[in-house]
């Protein structure tokens, strides 16, 4: 393709919706809560783990609803197994197609379900909450060396699940979808930057003790912020070069463009002005806590509506 | 003299665009023989036509193109109305078979391309990355349905329903080899008449590996909603920049972590507790 010569599409649209972009924003904010947890839990301060705890807490049930939704959006939901197994005659076996996201994905899911289980089960058990003799051992196996080696792999696997969400559009010939190559990374970097929101949303509400990792989920925030606007300016040049940008960002997916960049606003500002102010104890200034409540969900807007942008747009 | 059908030969259709008359036979055909339920889309104000597109219940579909510009035809030759039997091209390299996640779409013993119903399950992949907007999901089975060269009547020895019905032999089906030699005959024959604009989409590998489908057509190929050969890409072509895309985004997300742990650290006057991994 030269530059600036426009695609030609004339692929028919899957009609993936609304099941599929409630899957993206789960999948995103999975991955997303999973990594931070690690991130937090072996490489942070010790005051850290009630916070990477609740990210280990949020990514299992984000990650258990993803086959739900994934099942209901099939047009023959009862077959959701034949992703697994090949049921072609002669041919039984599993399924695995490297050249086809879907297909990776899915066993990237049933593997990272595994991972926020464990996670999961562990957090419990550290925080107190279970105490089953197999549910302690198993925190047990998971001290030391092991435990982290387990979650550092349970994060390339749910970073994965953030990101190929994007890649799988982009694996097709849909207009817009296939005419860049940002979607995945824009995904994962959204996806991250949802999840320190919503870590920050969660503590403030739920989980006081972890307050101590509010200034490091608010930093980093404004890093992944930063990320994704350089990859939706990426975007927006890939797309002129194919031609396609007016169908992306034309009306009404203007609308969903600006609420996505809304939810970029509260990094914005922490980038532009405002240094954090974190006390000797790793907590923020008090008057700054009720503003907390509304940037997060500000940003976890935006996340939903850059997907909804995404997804919509190229089917309209 | 009626083909011979033998498992192992390759076998698709030629369809001569300039010789469709528009009758409809081969869209009657193909229902009738595939149990294909109408469409009822009502009167669609679309010239003649009353299917609208390819799609799960409709596998023949007769494009009526009557609004191309008077200099796509030569002088002399009229207003063009151009029409054309679209059906699926079978692709060589087909983007349908690449993405499917459930192994339902193969080829066949006369590589053709065939989704089997009882695997497929939905999930509308292929749809998406069908470059030509033929397949679809039938709403009575909920499974993706497109044409199968009459892959029952193949086994059977019979020629496809279309190609048979077709009164004025638009529709030839044959031998790979034998229909590009018939094509190649047909679109030189046009030129010597002066007929400068008839073309050949899909004999060659120049699109998709070579169309097992393929046309002689009466203007570009997107005129009829065909992608030139520069546009004839595989969804597969995204794989790798999108993964490397998103690889180097993790890079710095992780760098980015990195960061706001040490900014933290740093602002509260704190150096992160010696522990022991994974301590509570």
């Amino acid at each position: 393709m030269t530059p600036f010569a426009e695609a030609q599409h004339f692929a028919g649209d899957p009609h993936w919706t609304w099941y599929i972009l409630f899957y993206f924003f789960l999948a995103g904010l999975a991955g997303g809560c999973y990594f931070l947890a690690t991130v937090m839990r072996y490489w942070g301060a010790p005051s850290d783990e009630p916070a990477a705890r609740l990210g280990y807490y949020v990514a299992l049930p984000a990650v258990a609803i993803c086959p739900i939704l994934l099942t209901l959006d099939l047009s023959h939901p009862l077959r959701f197994w034949h992703m697994l197994v090949n049921t072609t005659p002669d041919e039984f076996g599993l399924n695995f197609n490297s050249g086809a996201p879907m297909s990776v994905g899915v066993w990237a899911l049933l593997l990272a379900s595994v991972f926020a289980l464990v996670s999961f089960v562990d957090a419990l058990v550290r925080d107190g909450k279970l105490r089953h003799p197999l549910a302690r051992r198993l925190t047990a196996l998971l001290e030391g060396t092991a435990g982290k080696a387990w979650h550092v792999a349970g994060s390339v696997v749910f970073i994965f699940i953030a990101a190929y969400t994007g890649v799988l559009l982009a694996v097709s010939n849909q207009p817009i979808w296939s005419d860049t190559w940002v979607l995945g990374g824009l995904f994962l970097a959204s996806g991250l930057s949802g999840s320190a929101a919503l870590l920050m949303l969660l503590t403030a509400r739920y989980r006081r003790e972890a307050e101590a990792s509010r200034g490091f989920l608010e930093i980093a925030e404004r890093l992944f912020t930063m990320l994704e606007l350089v990859l939706v300016a990426a975007l927006v040049l890939t797309l002129i070069d194919d031609g396609t940008a007016d169908d992306a960002f034309g009306m009404p997916w203007l609308l969903l463009w600006l609420v996505a960049l809304a939810g970029t606003l509260p990094g914005l500002r922490g980038l532009v002005g405002d240094r954090l102010r974190v006390t000797p104890g790793g907590t923020v200034a008090v008057e700054r806590v009720a503003a907390w409540a509304i940037s997060p969900s500000l940003i976890l807007i935006g996340v939903f509506a850059l997907r909804a942008a995404v997804i919509f747009s190229a089917q309209a | 003299m009626a083909t011979e059908i033998k498992p192992g030969e390759a076998y698709g259709f030629f369809t001569d665009t300039s010789v469709c008359i528009g009758c409809k036979a081969c869209e009657v055909a193909c229902k009738e023989w595939n149990q294909l339920p109408a469409d009822d889309k009502g009167f669609l104000g679309e010239s003649l036509d009353n299917t609208g597109e390819l799609s799960g219940s409709t596998w023949r579909h007769v494009k009526f193109l009557d609004n191309v510009p008077d200099e796509t035809m030569g002088e002399g030759n009229g207003k063009a109305f151009l029409l054309m039997s679209d059906v699926c091209k079978h692709c060589q390299h087909a983007s349908c078979m690449d993405v499917c996640p459930t192994g339902a779409i193969i080829r066949t013993e006369f590589d053709t391309v065939f989704i089997q119903e009882d695997v497929c399950n939905g999930c509308r992949y292929c749809i998406a990355a069908c470059p030509y907007d033929v397949i679809d999901i039938d709403k009575e089975r909920d499974v993706a349905r497109k044409c199968t060269l009459c892959y029952d009547r193949l086994q059977g020895g019979m020629e496809p329903a279309c190609a048979k019905a077709c009164p004025t032999d638009s529709i030839q089906f044959g031998p790979l080899d034998e229909l590009r030699d018939r094509a190649k005959k047909r679109h030189d024959q046009l030129h010597a008449q002066g007929i400068k604009e008839a073309n050949l989409y899909g004999h060659d590998d120049e699109v998709y590996g070579g169309l097992n489908a393929f046309f002689l057509l009466m203007d570009k190929p997107e005129s009829y909603g065909l992608p030139n050969a520069a546009n004839a890409v595989l969804p597969g072509r995204n794989n790798v920049p999108g993964y490397l895309g998103a690889f180097v985004t993790a890079l710095l997300g992780l760098l980015g972590t990195v960061i706001a742990l040490r900014e933290r650290n740093r602002q509260r006057g704190e150096v992160p507790e010696a522990r022991e991994e994974g301590q509570q």
